[in-house]
């Protein structure tokens, strides 16, 4: 694991970009043609430590300058690739934001009683390895009453039963930052935020740099140090080609409020399981929503607010 | 504790009667997921409710119910606050009015009108379906048991790997 730790950070990501990053890895400096076929007659799937399955995937451009018959054949390709290998009819959907609609998140921390089922159905949900890497987007922080110093909280806590005498409970995840640190931090853009508000990562544009990880104050992404463990009976079919459709090896994932289910109307999946009602989710554009209620009526707060990073996540006691 | 329960005794005093019939005419702008009754008791009229006389004494249940305790306030309250005596099928309301059980957020409405005031705007409590359209809302009874209210602790889900623990160590 420390061997291939080394191999991601030999790349200078200020002066990288995708393409030369990847040839880099290929061993050869010529051609994308060329590198492409090093890739196929090595007959490996493997190109350094990031993983590229076809040529087609090498020279796949950037998810926002594809034009739309380029998407259509990306997502057609993958949809083939990921129903093969997961012996399942999987769906790579591409919906768009809806029109005038910010998506906004508030959690209510009087109810929360840390119990972590939101983790869980996150995991689920979004096809995120199970283990070797483990890969959660949710993290639960157990605090003392009356404190909240990050660094003195627990996300360990395993009692017989929650809530415990004299703690309250933090979950966090991506804020979705209106002032996101972690996309300016992108030195090739693979990372970005969509007009609805979500911020997204671009999977096969992502170099496993990291500069987006050490950017985010909230631990709000993960990174696949490992190959994913995904049991293809646990392979959630229905999938957005921004959101959870199957990861590889050497890339950033992170919570995209479900943008699979949410761009269709749906609550996020950790909403959706929380059962004492601590999340709400919602387009703070719509007078009648739940979070614009939250807002007009109930104290709120984001964390870390001195770094004017601006989160579309609130916390508030209901 | 003790400031919600402040909170909630203040909240019954001033809202007893008048909230409750303020409310009753919105009822059927909450579509809910239906109650959890026990068949083995519902429909309580038919099954034996109707064969009994009604008896208004607290007391401790002995043949019948001795599974419910009442611990809500129990020092004021028996059965019959919330059940209707004519018809078990029902709840009533402070002033009279019956509620189906589908409609009982309007019984813990009239001493509960914070709570019950965000429960409507699906702040307390929750609502299912889509963010921008149709929802449903679980009553306040699918999470409080109105017998004895207090949330019910649960086990938690298991907790992350610590890294560079026994998940990484397997790695190699
Ligand atoms: C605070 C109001 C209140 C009081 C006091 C109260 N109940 Fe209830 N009870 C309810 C409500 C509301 C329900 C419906 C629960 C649901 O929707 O699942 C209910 C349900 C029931 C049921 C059906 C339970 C089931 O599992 O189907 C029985 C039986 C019952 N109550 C008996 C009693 C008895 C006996 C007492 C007195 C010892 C009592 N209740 C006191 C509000 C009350
Ligand atoms: C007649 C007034 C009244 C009605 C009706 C009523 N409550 Fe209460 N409730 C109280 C009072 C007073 C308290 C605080 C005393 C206590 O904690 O026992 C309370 C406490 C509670 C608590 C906090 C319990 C705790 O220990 O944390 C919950 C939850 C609750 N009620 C839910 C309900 C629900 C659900 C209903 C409807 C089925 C309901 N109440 C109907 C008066 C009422
Ligand atoms: C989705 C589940 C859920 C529903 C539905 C729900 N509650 Fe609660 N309620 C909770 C939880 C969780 C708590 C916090 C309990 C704890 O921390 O022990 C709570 C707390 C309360 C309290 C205690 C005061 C407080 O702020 O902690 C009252 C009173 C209460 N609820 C009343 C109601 C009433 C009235 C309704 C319906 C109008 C309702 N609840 C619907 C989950 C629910």
């Amino acid at each position: 694991m420390s061997k291939d730790k080394k191999t991601v950070t030999t790349v200078n990501p200020r002066t990288a970009s995708r393409r030369k990053f990847m040839k880099g890895l290929a061993g050869t400096a010529i051609g994308a043609t060329l590198a492409g076929k090093a890739m196929a007659s090595a007959g490996s799937k493997k190109s350094g430590f990031l993983t590229i399955n076809s040529l087609e995937e090498y020279l796949q451009k950037n998810y926002r300058e594809m034009t739309k018959e380029e998407k259509a054949q990306v997502l057609a390709r993958m949809e083939k690739e990921y129903s093969e290998r997961y012996g399942k009819d999987v769906k790579v959907k591409d919906t768009e934001p809806i029109d005038g609609v910010k998506f906004t998140y508030a959690l209510d921390l009087n109810r929360c009683i840390g119990c972590r089922r939101c983790v869980y159905a996150c995991v689920d949900e979004n096809n995120q390895s199970r283990e070797n890497p483990q890969v959660q987007y949710i993290k639960v922080l157990q605090f003392e009453n009356g404190t909240m110093d990050f660094e003195e909280s627990n996300r360990y806590y395993n009692p017989e039963q929650v809530p415990e005498e004299g703690k309250y409970y933090m979950p966090v995840q991506c804020q979705h930052c209106e002032k996101a640190p972690c996309v300016k931090a992108c030195p090739i853009k693979a990372t970005w935020t969509e007009d609805d508000g979500i911020v997204v990562v671009d999977y096969n544009w992502c170099i496993g740099c990291r500069y987006c990880m050490a950017a985010c104050p909230y631990e709000g992404r993960s990174f696949n140090w490992g190959d994913p463990h995904l049991p293809a009976e646990e392979m959630n079919p229905n999938t957005h080609y921004l959101g959870n459709r199957p990861r590889m090896r050497g890339v950033v994932e992170k919570c995209t409020f479900c943008i699979q289910r949410s761009r269709e109307g749906r609550y996020p999946a950790c909403v959706e399981i929380c059962p004492v009602g601590a999340r709400k989710f919602g387009d703070m554009n719509d007078p009648t929503s739940e979070v614009r209620y939250i807002f007009e009526h109930k104290r709120v707060f984001r964390i870390k607010e001195d770094l004017l990073t601006e989160p579309k996540f609130f916390y508030f006691f209901g | 504790m003790k400031r919600s329960r402040l909170i909630a005794a203040v909240a019954a005093l001033v809202l007893l009667g008048g909230l409750g019939l303020a409310v009753a005419n919105q009822a059927g702008d909450f579509p809910v997921d239906p109650p959890e009754l026990d068949e083995d008791y519902y429909p309580c009229a038919e099954n034996c409710h109707n064969d009994m006389d009604v008896d208004r004494t607290p007391r401790v249940l002995e043949d019948e119910h001795s599974d419910i305790v009442l611990h809500h306030a129990e020092q004021f309250r028996w059965c019959l606050d919330c059940h209707d005596a004519e018809n078990r099928d029902v709840l009533h309301l402070q002033n009279g009015t019956k509620v189906p059980f589908e409609e009982s957020y309007l019984l813990c409405g009239q001493c509960h009108g914070d709570k019950f005031r965000d429960w409507r705007a699906g702040i307390h409590g929750k609502r299912t379906g889509n963010w921008n359209g149709q929802k449903h809302y679980l009553l306040c009874a699918h999470c409080h048991n109105p017998h004895t209210p207090k949330f019910k602790a649960i086990k938690p889900e298991p907790p992350p790997a610590v890294p560079g623990g026994a998940e990484a160590g397997a790695a190699h």
